[in-house]
């Protein structure tokens, strides 16, 4: 995929308060003079700020470290993860399409983000509020098929509740993360109901703090 | 230096353990095709065109670019680790990368410049398959305009990422990337702006295929129409070897040669485009200038007339910049003859340079390889010199330091400031004075602007005295070609004694010099190869050959004697400098000793043995330091700028050097990188 700066591009960027201090802080874990080794984390976090790297964060970054402005350049066009295009305000949906979710249907998914949010993968949908793309494998094949949006997975999806995801994404109402079919998570899909057996205080206390 | 015993295919040898497969194959002779590896650059491993079968190795074949000798492993009873380069292995490697590399490279060889010297080409006919079994869409790449000088033509480019190393490495300026991954990376520079250094001409050679070609020859000639003369370059002081490819009687481009000692092999783009300019603006026939417009006399008239105004009244001789030696010898003989002067045109300086020892110095350009310091005194490398820029980087990406004394200008390297003035300099050498480690292996780095400054004569004798007590090495930058030789002949360069003998002067002879005040009163005759400045305040012109169209001997800034080749004719009636002024002579009563170049050669070497040995350096007995006063003098250091890329009248000529100025001159040389 060729992937290019977008033509649309805002007047700057700079990071947050909280992101600058943290960023700081990432210089440290290297050498001096070795800063730039910091560039993938540190674009990762403009990224997780603005939702998407653009071309002042690029410059911010080259800055940041102390590089040429192409070597950063050069990072973000070399790792897919980081998108060189506006995404949704709302919500950018990476739907895997690797095999085992496509087996469990994950063309579907895609069918119904072409429908709901734009035809293109990487473009907005009408509002700007979301947006969609392809991903290889998310690594949770045992849930396929799976969407992730952040760093949040939703798992063992089909059409009615990847809609019911979208609409509710779409209503602000923060849907919950996990499996749609009520699994824990990755146990065999039949064996959700026999999974009864009483759980120890100690046991609870572990789901409790995982799902916390 | 730990060796190593490799057995190459059938040959055991030994090598430095710390080779290359490649570099120990091409010590004992064979050649391993190549496209991303080069000596000057960093290794990148990423054509693949080098592989070699390493026995006992693993069982692939092996990136011999990539893998030292000390990594091999020996054979099994303690054997030398062997290498095949020409085994089954080896051959199917080498097809199978070619047809890779072949994938997406277009069949446009018809097409292409770099046609004929392909490094595709030439090894795709040697190793490759012969034909594709690839029938799907080639990809194509978007060109990008690198400027006036480099054209792109992406879809033929095959990653090597040689234009990326050098540019980063070398000529220090950070624009140029590899984007994207894969079948969509491509070589981009930074929001596409055109490239800001003064070496990208050598991005050209570098690129093994036709994706970066030259714009200026772009679809003039092909490589074997043309004449090749290897000759030296007079755009600046380093003398930088290269060869002239001319058809027919004009000159198609320049090409660098490789001198170690010189310039490695890089040349600048000056040197490297100025071509253009030796077509036009010429002076075809000699003029007489009457009433304000120039006549075309014939040359038989024009010598009378000089002739006539060079036997009343004195003469004063100026020597331009890109003038032969044998040339300022004759002129300096006829001087001698009429009892008149001679002065260097360009250096203003207050320093009497007696003696090579002090306007050369005892440092070679290679001393600055293995320099730990490098002091620049009044010097900007990056225009005087770009390919000496060059090699101060390299020693300062090794860890060299560099000082600098005079105006902040971007370099391409950190440098350590010392101050403006000589009173800075003064404080700087009290600090250091103690620290004899430091002077021991440091070069001081001279160069016009501290030469042209006041009291300049007690400075330079204070940074004598400390290479003198500290045996450090000392050499004077010198940004013109000519003047070394002309300093080795004795031309005048004090400012006072230059302006004294040219105000003295009924006659002045100036020899292609374009920065002379004008001087209303007296007769100014130019003897030169462009029409330019020099030419215009002329009251009779000489029209006299450039330097591709005689031989010559140029003496670079480190004092060696390099013999330039003719290249091409001269146009219309211009004759070859010395030639002029022996015709002079005669006319004037005086007969000179010898009749042709190499009577003058001999006669020349009889009284300065400095240039009798082609390209080398033939050292001198150092000067001793006379006297040693405190520097004072806070006023900053004298500019001397030109114009980087209109410096001389070639250049002014050159439509590609006044495209050049325009493009790069205004952001030029400011922004630190």
């Amino acid at each position: 995929m060729l992937r290019r700066l977008s033509t649309d591009q805002p007047e700057k960027f700079n990071f947050t308060k909280v992101n600058l201090n943290w960023a700081k802080a990432q210089l440290k874990k290297y050498p001096k003079g070795r800063q730039a080794s910091a560039v993938i984390p540190i674009l990762w976090r403009a990224q997780e700020q603005e939702g998407w790297v653009s071309k002042p964060a690029i410059e911010f970054v080259a800055d940041f470290l102390d590089m040429p402005e192409v070597r950063v350049l050069e990072v973000a066009t070399f790792y897919f993860m980081f998108h060189l295009k506006p995404v949704g305000s709302k919500a950018h949906f990476q739907v895997c399409g690797t095999t085992p979710c496509m087996l469990r249907g994950s063309e579907e998914l895609m069918n119904v983000c072409k429908a709901r949010i734009n035809e293109k993968q990487h473009s907005l949908s009408t509002d700007g509020s979301m947006s969609w793309e392809e991903v290889e494998c998310l690594g949770g094949c045992a849930n396929a098929p799976l969407v992730q949006i952040g760093s949040d997975y939703f798992e063992d999806l089909d059409k009615s509740s990847f809609e019911k995801l979208i609409a509710d994404v779409e209503e602000d109402k923060s849907p919950v993360p996990g499996s749609r079919t009520g699994r824990f998570s990755s146990e065999p899909a039949s064996m959700t109901k026999k999974y009864s057996r009483k759980k120890s205080s100690s046991e609870n206390a572990s789901i409790e703090r995982f799902r916390g | 230096m730990a060796t190593r015993k490799v057995k190459i295919d059938e040959t055991i040898q030994d090598f430095d353990e710390n080779l290359t497969i490649i570099q120990a194959c091409e010590l004992s002779g064979i050649q391993i095709p190549r496209f991303c590896y080069h000596e000057k650059l960093s290794i990148a491993g990423n054509c693949r065109m080098c592989l070699v079968e390493v026995v006992g190795g693993p069982p692939k074949p092996t990136a011999s670019c990539a893998m030292q000798l000390k990594d091999l492993r020996p054979g099994p009873n303690g054997q030398p680790p062997q290498v095949l380069t020409n085994s089954e292995m080896v051959k199917n490697a080498r097809k199978g990368v070619m047809e890779f590399l072949l994938i997406n490279h277009p069949l446009d060889c018809p097409i292409c410049d770099q046609g004929g010297e392909c490094d595709l080409q030439d090894q795709a006919m040697s190793f490759g398959l012969g034909k594709s079994r690839y029938a799907e869409d080639k990809r194509t790449v978007e060109d990008f305009d690198l400027g006036p000088l480099v054209e792109t033509h992406m879809t033929r480019c095959i990653s090597c990422t040689r234009c990326v190393r050098f540019t980063t490495e070398v000529a220090g300026i950070d624009q140029m990337g590899q984007t994207g991954r894969g079948e969509d990376s491509e070589i981009v520079t930074y929001l596409s702006h055109t490239l800001d250094s003064e070496l990208q001409g050598n991005i050209i050679d570098l690129c093994p295929v036709g994706a970066l070609t030259s714009k200026p020859y772009a679809f003039t000639a092909r490589p074997w129409e043309l004449q090749k003369t290897e000759t030296i370059d007079v755009m600046d002081g380093v003398g930088s070897n290269i060869r002239v490819d001319s058809k027919g009687n004009r000159v198609m481009r320049i090409m660098p040669r490789e001198n170690h000692f010189v310039n490695e092999e890089w040349i600048s783009d000056k040197s490297r485009f100025v071509w253009d300019g030796i077509r036009v603006q010429r002076l075809d026939t000699p003029f007489k200038k009457i009433n304000g417009n120039f006549v075309s006399i014939s040359w038989e008239d024009a010598l009378l007339l000089a002739s006539e105004k060079l036997k009343n009244g004195k003469t004063t001789f100026v020597s331009g910049d890109l003038i032969s030696t044998e040339a300022l010898y004759a002129a300096s003989k006829l001087s001698e003859y009429l009892g008149g002067t001679k002065v260097l045109g360009d250096l203003e300086t207050r320093c009497p340079l007696d003696g090579r020892s002090v306007y050369v110095g005892n440092g070679k350009i290679e001393d600055i390889d293995n320099a730990k310091n490098i002091l620049l005194l009044g010097s900007n490398p990056r225009k005087e010199a770009s390919v000496i820029n060059a090699r101060i980087r390299k020693a300062w990406l090794t860890g060299t330091a560099v000082y600098r004394l005079g105006l902040e200008e971007n370099l391409t390297y950190d440098v350590k400031e010392v101050g403006y003035s000589f009173f800075d300099l003064q404080s700087f050498l009290n600090k250091m004075s103690s620290k004899k480690s430091f002077w021991a292996d440091t070069i001081f780095l001279v160069g016009y602007s501290f030469l042209n400054s006041k009291s300049s004569d007690s400075a330079l004798n204070l940074v004598r005295s400390l290479v003198e007590r500290y045996k450090s090495k000392f050499l004077v930058l010198h940004p013109n070609a000519s003047a070394v030789g002309a300093l080795d002949l004795g031309y005048e360069v004090v400012s006072d004694v230059k302006q004294k003998f040219l105000g003295e002067a009924t006659t002045i002879y100036n020899l292609g010099c374009d920065t002379l005040p004008l001087n209303q009163e007296s007769f100014v005759i130019y003897q030169g190869s462009h029409g330019d400045k020099g030419a215009v305040s002329a009251d009779l012109i000489l029209p006299s050959t450039c330097y591709l169209e005689e031989d010559g001997i140029f003496v670079n800034t480190e004092g060696r004697g390099q013999y330039a080749r003719k290249a091409i004719q001269p146009p219309g009636k211009a004759k070859e400098n010395w030639r002029i002024l022996r015709a002079l002579s005669e006319r004037l009563g005086f007969t000179p000793s010898y009749l042709d170049l190499n009577g003058l050669r001999s006669a020349l070497f009889k009284e300065i043995p400095f240039m009798s040995r082609p390209g080398e350096i033939i050292e001198v007995p150092w000067k001793k330091v006379q006297k040693k006063r405190e520097l004072v003098s806070k006023t900053p250091l004298a500019s001397y700028v030109k114009n980087y890329y209109l410096s001389n009248s070639i250049c002014r000529a050159s439509e590609t050097m006044g495209k050049l100025a325009k493009v790069r001159n205004s952001i030029n040389f400011k922004k630190a990188s």
